[in-house]
C-alpha cells in the first residue's frame, strides 16, 4: 500500500506541487514569524546582558509616592552616597552615572538616530571601564566631548572634528576627543551616545553633584547578593533602591520580550490565517485528486483492498506532501524572517545586529504544522476516497458532486454571523478600551460564521453579477452557473481572498478615518501656524520660548509648560501657558464660561471638569510642589482633545512655583502664516538645532499619521501573503473544475464554442469567485472599520468615518487580477483540451 | 436489394469525402485509420456507418463533422472544403452547419431542457427559429419537460433533447456517434424513430455511428467499413439483411 501511494504523488506532480505550494506558504509564514521574533529578541536580550557586565550593584534612587497636598521630591544621589557606596565592605570600586537626552547632528545637520535613541552620558574620570577608547582621549569639559564608534562610522566623524550637539534646547559644538566602543543595547540597535565628563553631564543632564545612578564592582570573592545586602545596611534606606546586575538584565530582557510579544502575536495571526486557508485549500486539492482517481481506488478496493487501506494511502500521501512541503517552508521561512529585519531596518526602525536564530522550536513547529495540517486537511478526502465502491471501477459514469445539504451549515453560519454582528455592536456601544475584548471577539465570530455561510452567499451574490455577465453571451452565462455548480468549493476558494481583504480593509478604514480626525483636531483645535518641541518629546529649555518670542514676524507665542500640583488629594499636570497669547493660538470649543487664561483664572478640559464636579465660576486649591498653594477659578470649561487638554493655567502664575520649568512645546504663531521661509527663520533662531522640530500644522498630523501608516505598509506586505494563497486557491480550484467538466468541455466544442470563448469561460469564473471573495471581503472589512472607529470615536470627539473609495476600488481591482492571473492556465489547459477523448463516453 | 456505385454525384452531397486518408505514426509503427475513403452523404438521407470495432468508422464521422484532422483527401460540408479550414472556422462551422448526438448524452446540468436545445443558438448569439424549434420540440416530445434539468429526466428523455439540440439550430447534417449505445431498447427505438422522422418529414441529414444491426435497419442506407476502407454498402436495410453482411466479414476476416 505505501508503494501504491508513492507511486500516486509522483505520478500527479502538477497538482501536487500546488498543494506542496500551498502548505509550504502557510508554514513559511508560520516558520518566518518565529525566526524573526526569535532573532531580534535574541540580539536584543544579548545586547542588554552585555550591558550590564561592570554592574554588580546599581544603586538608584527611591522614588516615593506624593502624600496630602504635598509633591513628594525624588531624593538626589549626592557625591557623598556615591563615596558611601565605594566604600562599603566588598565593594572594589563605584562608578556614578549620568545619562541624559543627546541628540546628534550628521554632518549634512540632520538628527543621527531616530530620537528616541539619541543618547548622552559620563566618562568616568580619565580611564572609564565601561567605555574602552579605541582613539583619543578622555574629553574634559562641556566643549570636548566623546563619541562611539558605531556612530562615529555611520556619520563620518573622527578625533579632532567638532560635532553639533544639543540636550535640552541649545546648541553645542564640543569637539570630538575619542571614540569608544560599547556594548549598550541602544546604540546595538542604531542609537547614538556622547559622552561627557562627569561635571559637565551633570551640569547639562541634571544637578551639579547629583548621580542618576550609582554602579557598584563588587571586590573578587563577593557575590552580587552578598554586596546588595552591603550596601542596603550602609545607604540610607529610605532614599535609595538597590539591585543586583543579574536583576537588572533579567527585569530588561523581560521588558524586551513583553515589547516583542505585540509584534510577535500580531505576526502570528496572520501566519494562523495563512494556514487557516491554506487547510481549506489543502483539502480541496486532495478532494481533487481523490475525485481524479476514483476509478483506480475503487479497482484497488475490487482486488481486495480494505477501506483503511485506502484511507492509508491517502493519509500516506499526504504524509510525504507534509512532511516537503514542511521542509521547503521551513527554509523559505528563514528566508522571509532574514528579510522581515531587512524590511524593518529600510522603513527606518533600527533593529539590532546578530546572527539568525532558528530555534529548534521553530524546526519542529514548522515540521509539526506542515505535516498535522495537510494531514487533518486530507483525513476527509481520504474517507470520502474509502466510501468509493467498489463497483465504481466498473461504472462509466463519473463520480458525482457530493450534494450533502448545506441546511446543517447554513443554519451554523447564520447563527455565528448574527451572535458575531451582535457582539461587535455591542462593543461600539461600549467605552474605549471596555469594547476592545469584545470587539475582537465578534469579529472572529463574525468572520467564521459568513466563511461557514459563504456557500449560501455565493447563490444570491453571484446571481447579481449577472446582467454583467450576459454581456459576454454564452461563456458569461455558463461561467455563472458553474461558479455556483460546486458552493462549498467556491467557498472555500473565495474565502482565501476575503480574509485578507477583510483585515486590510478594515485597517484601511480605520486609518483613513483616523487621519481624517487628526487632520480635524490639528486645524480646529489649534490656530498657532507652528508647534516646536523636541525630537524624543523631551522638555524644552525655557529659553526657547523666549528665543522664538523675539522672531520677526513672530505675533504671538506660548510654551506648555508641564508641572505636577497636588489637588485635592490627587496629583494632577498643569498645563501652564503665556495667558495674554493663548488666546490668538489655540481655538478650543467651549461649553461653560470663556476662556479667560490670566492670573488665577484658569480653563479646565470637560473630563477634569467633570472628575472634580467644576463648573465655570467654580474655585478650587492647588499646592504646588514647592508646597505653596493658591485658589485658582474655574473661568471656562473647553472640549479638551489629543493635543490640549487638563488644567490650564497662567504661567504669571505657575512659574514662581516650579523650580525646573518644563516646557513640552512652543506655539507660535506668525504674521504671515507658515511658510517654508518663516520655518527656517525660526529654526535659524534656535540655532538650527537638529534636535528641535518647528511643525506646522500639516507636519504635525502628517507625523501622527505616519506611525499607524507604517504599520500599514506592513499590514499590505503581509496582504501580498494572502493574496499568493489566494492566487493558488483559484488555481487549484479551477484546475479541478477543468478536470471534472472535461467531457463537457469537449462536447460544447464540438458543437461550436470555439477556443477563444471556451478560454473566456473558465477566466470569467475565476473572476466571478475572486470578486465574490473581493466584495465579502470589503464589506467585511467596512463594516469592522466602521465598529473599530465607534468605540475610538468615544476617546476622539473629532473622529468620522472616512470610507477610502480609491483604495476599496483598488482592493477590488486586485481581487479581479488574482482571478485573471489565476485562470491564465486553467483555461489555456481547457481550451487545448482533446475534443475527441473528451466526448468519448470512456 | 440494389447496390450503386460507392460515389453517387447524381443527387445533392451535405458533405462528401474524396480520397480520405487518416494516418497515425511513422514508419514501422505507422497506423491507417482510413484508406483513401470517398463517400458522398446525400441531402434528407439516414445513413449509418457501421463495421467492426478499428475499422475506422468513428474516424470517419469524426473527420467528416470536422472534429479531426486527416492526412491527406478532401472533405466537404455543402460547399466548404475542411481541410484548408483552421480551428476557428472549423469552429464556427460545427456551431453553424452540424448537429451532433453523443452516445454519453452531453447535456449541460447546469442548464435545463429548453436552454440544453438551444444552446448552439447561444453561443452563436442567434435567436432559434420559433416556428422550427417548437416543431422540433414537439416531434421529440418534450414539450411538458422544457424546465427540467438533465438530473430529472431519464436516460431516454436526455437522449431526446440531445437530438432535439442536434436539430434547434437547422444543421446541414446531424452526426450521431453511437446514440443509442447508452440506451435500453426501448428508448433506443424511439431515438431512432425521431431521427428517421426528422429526416423523412423535416428533411434532415443524419449520419449515424452504429454496431447495432437494429439500430442500421433505421437508415436509409449502411456503409460498411473494414481496416479503414468502405467494403460494402446497403440500401433499405432490415436487421437481417445487415446481420447478414456483417457475418460475411467476420467470415471472410477468419478464412483470410
Amino acid at each position: 500500500m505505501f508503494r501504491t501511494a508513492l507511486r500516486n504523488v509522483l505520478a500527479h506532480k502538477a497538482r501536487l506541487l500546488m498543494t506542496v505550494l500551498a502548505v509550504m506558504l502557510g508554514v513559511a509564514f508560520v516558520s518566518g514569524t518565529l525566526v524573526f521574533t526569535n532573532t531580534i529578541s535574541d540580539a536584543l536580550q544579548k545586547s542588554s546582558a552585555k550591558g550590564f557586565d561592570q554592574v554588580d550593584v546599581a544603586v538608584t534612587a527611591e522614588s516615593r509616592p506624593d502624600v496630602g497636598d504635598r509633591i513628594v521630591k525624588t531624593p538626589e544621589l549626592t557625591q557623598a552616597l556615591l563615596e558611601r557606596s565605594a566604600k562599603t565592605p566588598g565593594a572594589a570600586s563605584a562608578v556614578g552615572v549620568v545619562t541624559g537626552f543627546t541628540a546628534m547632528a550628521d554632518k549634512d545637520g540632520k538628527l543621527i538616530g531616530g530620537g528616541f535613541q539619541s543618547q548622552g552620558g559620563n566618562y568616568w574620570g580619565t580611564k572609564d571601564v565601561r567605555y574602552p577608547l579605541v582613539s583619543g582621549r578622555a574629553p574634559s569639559g562641556v566643549n570636548e566631548v566623546l563619541i562611539d564608534a558605531k556612530t562615529a562610522e555611520r556619520a563620518g566623524y573622527g578625533v579632532g572634528d567638532t560635532v553639533r550637539l544639543s540636550v535640552d534646547g541649545p546648541v553645542l559644538a564640543p569637539r570630538i576627543t575619542g571614540v569608544f566602543t560599547t556594548d549598550d543595547g541602544n546604540v546595538a540597535a542604531g542609537g547614538s551616545l556622547a559622552l561627557f565628563d562627569t561635571a559637565s553631564a551633570q551640569k547639562l543632564f541634571g544637578k551639579p553633584g547629583v548621580y542618576d545612578e550609582i554602579d557598584v564592582k563588587a571586590a573578587a570573592g563577593t557575590s552580587q547578593s552578598a554586596l546588595k545586602s552591603a550596601l542596603d545596611a550602609a545607604l540610607p534606606k529610605d532614599q535609595v533602591e538597590t539591585t543586583t546586575g543579574k536583576q537588572l538584565a533579567d527585569d530588561q530582557a523581560e521588558a524586551i520580550s513583553s515589547s516583542m510579544s505585540g509584534l510577535k502575536s500580531g505576526l502570528l495571526v496572520f501566519a494562523g490565517i495563512a494556514l487557516f486557508v491554506g487547510t481549506f485549500i489543502i483539502a480541496n486539492t486532495f478532494t481533487m485528486l481523490v475525485a481524479q482517481r476514483t476509478k483506480e481506488l475503487a479497482l484497488l478496493r475490487a482486488v481486495g483492498a480494505s477501506r483503511r487501506q485506502v484511507t492509508r494511502s491517502v493519509l500516506i500521501e499526504a504524509l510525504v506532501v507534509g512532511a516537503v512541503a514542511g521542509v521547503t517552508g521551513l527554509v523559505a521561512g528563514v528566508g522571509i524572517g532574514a528579510g522581515l529585519r531587512s524590511l524593518l531596518g529600510t522603513l527606518g526602525a533600527t533593529v539590532p545586529d546578530g546572527p539568525l536564530v532558528v530555534s529548534p522550536g521553530t524546526v519542529a513547529t514548522a515540521l509539526l504544522v506542515g505535516v498535522v495540517i495537510t494531514m487533518l486537511a486530507a483525513w476527509l478526502p481520504g474517507r470520502r476516497a474509502a466510501k468509493i465502491p467498489p463497483v465504481a471501477a466498473m461504472s462509466s459514469v463519473h463520480a458525482t458532486a457530493s450534494t450533502r445539504s448545506l441546511v446543517l451549515r447554513n443554519t451554523l453560519g447564520a447563527l455565528l454571523s448574527a451572535a458575531g454582528v451582535a457582539v461587535v455592536l455591542a462593543a461600539t456601544t461600549m467605552d474605549g478600551s471596555d469594547g476592545q475584548a469584545p470587539m475582537g471577539l465578534g469579529a472572529v465570530l463574525l468572520i467564521l460564521g459568513v466563511f461557514v455561510l459563504t456557500p449560501l452567499l455565493s447563490r444570491p451574490l453571484i446571481a447579481a453579477a449577472a446582467p454583467v455577465l450576459r454581456v459576454f453571451g454564452v461563456s458569461g452565462k455558463l461561467a455563472r452557473q458553474n461558479s455556483v455548480r460546486n458552493p462549498r468549493r467556491t467557498a472555500a476558494t473565495a474565502s482565501a481572498l476575503m480574509i485578507g481583504l477583510t483585515l486590510i480593509t478594515g485597517m484601511t478604514v480605520m486609518a483613513g478615518s483616523l487621519q481624517r480626525s487628526i487632520d480635524k483636531m490639528a486645524s480646529s483645535a489649534i490656530k498657532a501656524d507652528y508647534v516646536v518641541s523636541m525630537a524624543n518629546g523631551n522638555e524644552l529649555s525655557p529659553d526657547v520660548d523666549d528665543k522664538l518670542r523675539s522672531v520677526a514676524g513672530v505675533t504671538a507665542t506660548s510654551p506648555m509648560r508641564n508641572a505636577p500640583a497636588r489637588i485635592d488629594g490627587t496629583t494632577e499636570y498643569l498645563t501652564g501657558v503665556t495667558g495674554s497669547a493663548i488666546g490668538e493660538l489655540t481655538d478650543l470649543k467651549v461649553d461653560d464660561g470663556a476662556f479667560t487664561v490670566a492670573g488665577a483664572r484658569v480653563a479646565v478640559d470637560e473630563d477634569t471638569a467633570k472628575s472634580h464636579g467644576w463648573k465655570a465660576g467654580s474655585v478650587f486649591t492647588v499646592h504646588y510642589e514647592d508646597g505653596r498653594k493658591q485658589q485658582l477659578t474655574v473661568a471656562g470649561v473647553y472640549q479638551g482633545n489629543q493635543l490640549i487638554q487638563g488644567i490650564i493655567v497662567d504661567n504669571a502664575a505657575l512659574t514662581p512655583h516650579v523650580a525646573d520649568p518644563a516646557d513640552m512645546q512652543v506655539m507660535v504663531k506668525t504674521s504671515g502664516g507658515a511658510s517654508e521661509g518663516t520655518a527656517d527663520r525660526l529654526e535659524k533662531a534656535l540655532g538650527s538645532n537638529p534636535a528641535i522640530k518647528v511643525q506646522s500644522r500639516a507636519d504635525l498630523s502628517h507625523e501622527i499619521a505616519k506611525t499607524f501608516t507604517l504599520v500599514l505598509n506592513m499590514l499590505y506586505g503581509l496582504l501580498a501573503m494572502a493574496v499568493i494563497v489566494a492566487v493558488l486557491g483559484v488555481v487549484n480550484t479551477l484546475a479541478m473544475s477543468v478536470f471534472e467538466r472535461s467531457q463537457e468541455i469537449g462536447m460544447l466544442r464540438a458543437i461550436g464554442l470555439d477556443r477563444r470563448a471556451v478560454k473566456r469561460m473558465v477566466r470569467l469564473e475565476s473572476l466571478v469567485i475572486s470578486l465574490f471573495g473581493g466584495v465579502l471581503g470589503i464589506g467585511l472589512g467596512v463594516f469592522f472599520g466602521w465598529a473599530a472607529g465607534e468605540l475610538l470615536g468615544t476617546k476622539m470627539p473629532t473622529y468620522e468615518l472616512v470610507l477610502p473609495w480609491g483604495r476599496m476600488a483598488l482592493f477590488l481591482a486586485l481581487a479581479a487580477g488574482v482571478g485573471i492571473l489565476a485562470a491564465l492556465w486553467p483555461a489555456r489547459r481547457a481550451s487545448r483540451l482533446n475534443m475527441l477523448a473528451a466526448i468519448k463516453s470512456e | 436489394m440494389t447496390t450503386s456505385p460507392l460515389a453517387d454525384r447524381t443527387t445533392t452531397a451535405a458533405a462528401r469525402a474524396t480520397d480520405l486518408s487518416k494516418i497515425y505514426g511513422q514508419g514501422e509503427t505507422q497506423v491507417v485509420a482510413l484508406d483513401r475513403v470517398s463517400v458522398d452523404f446525400r441531402q434528407a438521407e439516414f445513413t449509418a456507418i457501421m463495421g467492426p470495432s478499428g475499422s475506422g468508422k468513428s474516424t470517419l464521422m469524426h473527420c467528416v463533422a470536422g472534429l479531426d484532422s486527416f492526412s491527406s483527401g478532401s472533405v466537404r460540408i455543402g460547399d466548404t472544403e475542411l481541410g484548408s479550414l483552421k480551428d476557428k472556422q472549423l469552429t464556427r462551422l460545427r456551431r453553424d452547419k452540424i448537429g451532433f448526438i453523443f452516445q454519453a448524452f452531453n447535456l449541460l446540468p447546469t442548464l435545463n431542457a429548453l436552454e440544453n436545445i438551444t444552446l448552439p443558438m447561444d453561443i452563436a448569439g442567434r435567436k432559434p427559429d420559433k416556428e422550427w424549434l417548437d416543431k422540433v420540440i414537439g416531434m421529440v416530445g418534450l414539450a411538458d419537460r422544457l424546465s427540467h434539468r438533465p438530473s430529472q429526466l431519464s436516460g431516454g428523455q436526455q437522449q431526446r433533447v440531445a437530438v432535439a439540440r442536434a436539430l434547434a439550430s437547422r444543421p446541414d447534417i446531424v452526426f450521431g456517434d453511437e446514440p443509442t449505445g447508452n440506451l435500453d431498447s426501448r428508448s433506443g427505438a424511439e431515438v431512432l424513430g425521431f431521427l428517421r422522422n426528422s429526416v423523412r418529414e423535416l428533411g434532415q441529414t443524419v449520419v449515424m455511428v452504429t454496431h447495432d444491426p437494429v439500430a442500421a435497419a433505421y437508415a436509409d442506407r449502411v456503409i460498411f467499413l473494414a481496416d479503414g476502407r468502405i467494403v460494402d454498402e446497403v440500401y433499405g436495410p432490415t436487421a437481417e439483411s445487415v446481420l447478414d453482411r456483417m457475418k460475411r466479414f467476420d467470415a471472410k476476416g477468419r478464412t483470410s
